[in-house]
């Protein structure tokens, strides 16, 4: 049988992961395969991966992909610092982050809010499903006003919504998606990968135990039914020729820093243009006001330094420097001296 | 005319904060200096901005000794909330410079009174509107040099070297010493002993640092590459120090990049996390903090801990618990830092007494953290880190970088990949890492704090986890055992003191003290945590011993008690001091002279 080998010689298998732990049909089962995907697609070396994550099911999934990568599962709601670290010590790294909106929306909140302000250079997925899991079902703070627990409780609490946050906090690239939309979102997760810059994908990913029943508003019927996508994204790859003929004006093409391409097709009359930030978080209220779940590409800048970039940074990475490099010579350490007598 | 008490007092100004007297303080320590004379600053200075009260003290002696001394013998009083307690704090026979509108009447009659009448003379005198209130400060330093005979030339230099950086402010702030030599020239006259005269052989080739900036040093000599810290005093100024050598020393010239990542962090957590996150990624990193600093890093530290990740913690001690004396110096993380984190977690820990130790300890510290593959933390304090302090220039380093246990891709492949991160392959409970971007298809594996065996797999199963527990048990008798020794001095007496950190200084004194008085007492200090067999042997080799620290329960004494056989655990007495002061080498030398008066039983 023959084996499709990837642009750097890898067959899908070399992305794959440990068997996951996670319960059958749970949605970031489906976000692992989609990111095998993505990441195979591009020739994303394995090596320079690093898989970052907080506390809970969604933290679990770097486990799952790409076996032969670095991963880094910390502590509850700290994988921004923990990502950011790691990117200063090697700018060279791909970082991917993974966590949940327990990790993110409540205990990691403020890590999130500094990691987009600083625009560090990650992919930041947050797999989305309105609870905790492990601990058996209660609320997370993105459950919807009226959503309703699995036990009967009626969430009073307006949600955080984690997309207008990222925008109002000067996110480079914003993104809404689904679990079961794959189609949207490996082309998603492929622009995020080669975006510089913070990459926010929050992926709504339905607990089937604790939250797909009747009343929720993260379950797989509701986000099926109302799912309202804004813009069908296809990425090309900057090692690709873009060879598709676009009708004018059917889409809107954003050249990203690689050189790669996001292509986004008009789905609807609505002309959402995604370097327009009033516009991204009018589209994101809409949906609310109308109870629709808006997703796709909400915004992006795509030429905006990352914090590497505005640190001064060089592109070798700063743990490979040696006693040279690093220490002062023995007149500059001489004149530090004699400066203090 | 009282006899001259030569080189011999301590000053003392209380001022305002806010107001400016930092530099006038700075000016005369360094005109001191100048002189020969050994000084040793400290500042007292409130958790404020401006309006509250502060103080700087200069201790002066011929012998250099560096520790605070309580009394006071010359006081400027420029402070009228505090005037009344000033004056109470100072000696019979001290010298008061003081605001001449401060009233006398009733006041003690057993010390000297100059009375000046500083906002009157800047008014008049100081034409310069915008500075007339820091300029006022500079008025006592003319008096005060009038006062102990410290010549114009070494103000003049004190005045070049405080304003290093901006040399057109030293003919202003000269002018305004003028005022006050000119007010002393016409209005006053020496009534009491102290005084000051050039000496020689006490200062020759030392410099002036304090011990966060030593720290600093001693992370760019470590190689240390990334720095993340939050503002809090007293630690505040490590990575600023740090920052303004990086800028000197660390950038490239052609391309402006720079070789060092410092982050300003948006709290201690997030401090802590990226320091680790780039130890992971196989960066030098450190995180600097103080009081409620380290609490908040409890969590990461458990981590770096379990999950086996190179940082260093400097931990620049102040008064606790909670936000506690936030400007005042103690030695009360010790018990908390050694066990930081739930579950069974413990840290080595270096104790840097001196501010050559902080250099050489930050400097040393990644090499230690590197090997280990754990967070190695040093416990400085607000009186070392803050303060300045005379000491021989630090050694240049001489060892290369000990990057510790880290395969290459190369050594992965003569393994065949067959690697395991938490493998005891060498006995000494350190395994091999690898760091992400190594080339080789068996070079990643998953770290996790949680549960995970010798491969660095996720597991539940109780006897790998106790397993991997012991390794790190033996892992840190394997850290016990390369830590700095404890510095030791004298083996003849029966008696012996026990401390460590910035105590140094007033044990050391108190130490001539109880000699002059007949009693000779051996002293060891502890330079780190976990102790070791030659703590055990000094215990053994004294019938008793005083442990000496700057926290309410006796941290060290604690520790001690914990670690020497239960039969010597009878000769440990504690003494403690915490009132957000330097320890005074009378608080060391009552209590044992007390002490030993009553044989033990």
């Amino acid at each position: 049988m023959s084996v499709t080998l990837n642009r750097i010689g890898l067959a899908r298998d070399a992305y794959k992961g440990a068997a996951t732990t996670l319960c059958a049909g749970c949605g970031h089962n489906s976000i692992t395969n989609h990111l095998i995907k993505a990441l195979y697609e591009m020739g994303i070396e394995p090596h320079r991966l690093a898989k970052m994550s907080g506390i809970g099911c969604s933290s679990k999934t770097p486990a799952y992909f790409v076996d032969s990568a670095h991963g880094f599962n910390g502590v509850h709601g700290r994988m921004p610092s923990l990502t950011t670290g790691a990117k200063l010590a090697d700018r060279q790294l791909v970082m991917l982050g993974v966590s949940g909106d327990g990790d993110t929306a409540s205990i990691g909140l403020g890590q999130y809010m500094h990691l987009i302000r600083r625009n560090l250079d990650c992919t930041y997925i947050v797999e989305d499903n309105g609870t905790y899991g492990l601990t058996k079902g209660q609320f997370s703070a993105t459950a919807d006003v009226g959503s309703v627990q699995k036990r009967g409780t009626v969430n009073t609490y307006e949600p955080i919504d984690l997309c207008t946050l990222a925008i109002t906090l000067g996110g480079t690239f914003v993104a809404r998606s689904f679990s079961g939309d794959g189609k949207q979102l490996v082309p998603l997760l492929k622009a995020a990968i080669a975006h510089r810059g913070v990459a926010v994908l929050d992926v709504v990913s339905p607990c089937v135990t604790f939250n797909d029943h009747d009343g929720s508003t993260k379950s797989y019927e509701w986000v099926k039914e109302h799912e309202e996508a804004i813009l069908d994204p296809s990425f090309i790859p900057y090692y690709e020729e873009v060879l598709v003929d676009y009708e004018p004006g059917t889409t809107t093409d954003v050249r990203l820093h690689d050189g790669s391409h996001l292509v986004l097709r008009k789905l609807h009359d609505t002309d959402h243009d995604p370097t327009d930030r009033s516009a991204a978080l009018r589209v994101i209220e809409e949906g609310h006001r109308t109870k629709q779940l808006v997703t796709g590409l909400l915004y992006i800048e795509p030429e905006a330094d990352d914090f590497s970039t505005r640190e001064r940074l060089p592109e070798r990475p700063l743990r490979d420097l040696t006693e040279k490099e690093l220490r002062l010579t023995r007149e500059q350490f001489g004149e530090v001296m004699s400066e203090l007598a | 005319m009282p006899d001259p008490i030569v080189n011999d007092l301590t000053f003392q100004a209380a001022t305002v904060n806010g107001s400016g007297s930092q530099s006038s303080n700075s000016v005369l320590m360094r005109a001191i200096f100048h002189l020969g004379i050994p000084v040793a600053p400290k500042n007292i200075f409130p958790s404020n901005i401006e309006g509250l009260p502060t103080w700087f003290q200069i201790r002066v002696s011929p012998e250099g000794y560096m520790a605070r001394k309580g009394d006071t013998d010359v006081l400027v009083a420029l402070n009228p909330s505090t005037w009344a307690a000033d004056l109470k704090g100072v000696r019979p026979g001290a010298a008061v410079i003081h605001d001449a509108t401060y009233s006398t009447a009733g006041a003690r009659e057993d010390v000297h009174y100059y009375p000046v009448p500083f906002s009157q003379l800047a008014k008049t005198k100081i034409e310069n509107d915008k500075l007339r209130k820091q300029l006022l400060n500079m008025i006592y330093v003319g008096v005060v040099a009038k006062l102990l005979d410290i010549p114009l030339e070494a103000i003049d230099h004190g005045l070049r070297r405080h304003f290093q950086s901006k040399p057109k402010a030293v003919q202003v702030n000269l002018d305004a010493v003028q005022v006050g030599m000119d007010y002393w020239d016409e209005n006053l006259t020496k009534k009491d002993a102290y005084r000051l005269q050039p000496m020689t052989g006490k200062t020759d080739g030392l410099i002036l640092v304090e011990g966060n900036q030593a720290v600093a040093l001693g992370c760019l000599m470590g190689g240390c590459t990334v720095a993340a810290w939050y503002p809090i005093t007293p630690s505040s100024s490590v990575c600023e120090y740090l920052g303004g050598y990086a800028e000197r020393f660390r950038v490239d010239e052609k391309t402006g990049e720079k070789r060092i990542a410092i982050v300003q962090a948006e709290d201690e957590l997030a401090a802590i996390g990226m320091a680790i996150g780039a130890g992971w990624a196989g960066a030098r990193a450190m995180t600097s903090t103080s009081g409620p600093g380290i609490s908040l890093m409890a969590e990461f530290a458990g981590l770096s801990y379990y999950a086996e990740i190179p940082v260093v913690i400097f931990d620049i001690q102040r008064i606790g618990p909670s936000t506690g004396l936030p400007t005042r110096t103690s030695q009360a993380d010790l018990g908390f830092v050694y066990n930081l984190s739930h579950g069974d977690t413990h840290h080595p820990i270096l104790l840097p007494g001196t501010v050559q130790e902080c250099y050489e300890f930050a400097r040393d510290a990644f090499d230690l953290a590197d090997r280990f593959q754990t967070a190695v933390f040093v416990l400085s304090d607000l009186d070392l880190g803050m303060n300045l302090w005379m000491t021989k220039p630090f050694p240049y380093p001489e060892r290369p970088f000990d990057r510790g246990k880290v395969l290459s891709a190369e050594r992965i492949e003569e393994l065949k990949g067959d690697w395991g991160r938490y493998r005891d392959v060498d006995g000494d409970g350190v395994g091999y890492r690898t760091l992400p971007g190594t080339e080789h298809p068996l070079a990643g594996y998953f770290t996790r704090g949680s549960g995970h065996d010798e491969n660095a797999r996720y597991t539940e199963s109780g006897e790998v986890y106790a397993r991997n527990m012991d390794r790190l048990a033996r892992k840190f008798e394997t850290i016990r055992a390369t830590l700095p020794e404890p510095a030791v001095d004298g083996s003849s007496s029966k008696v012996g003191i026990i401390a460590f950190g910035s105590t140094v200084n007033a044990i050391e004194e108190a130490r001539e003290r109880l000699r002059d008085g007949g009693l000779e007492v051996d002293f060891l200090r502890v330079r780190a945590v976990p102790l070791n067999e030659a703590v055990t042997g000094f215990v053994r080799d004294h019938e008793r011993l005083y442990v000496v620290e700057m926290n309410r329960d006796g941290q060290l004494y604690d520790l001690l008690r914990l670690h020497v056989p239960a039969d010597l655990v009878g000769r440990l007495s504690s003494i403690r001091r915490y009132d957000g002061q330097p320890i005074p080498a009378d608080a060391i030398t009552r209590p044992i002279l007390e002490l030993e008066a009553v044989p033990a039983s």
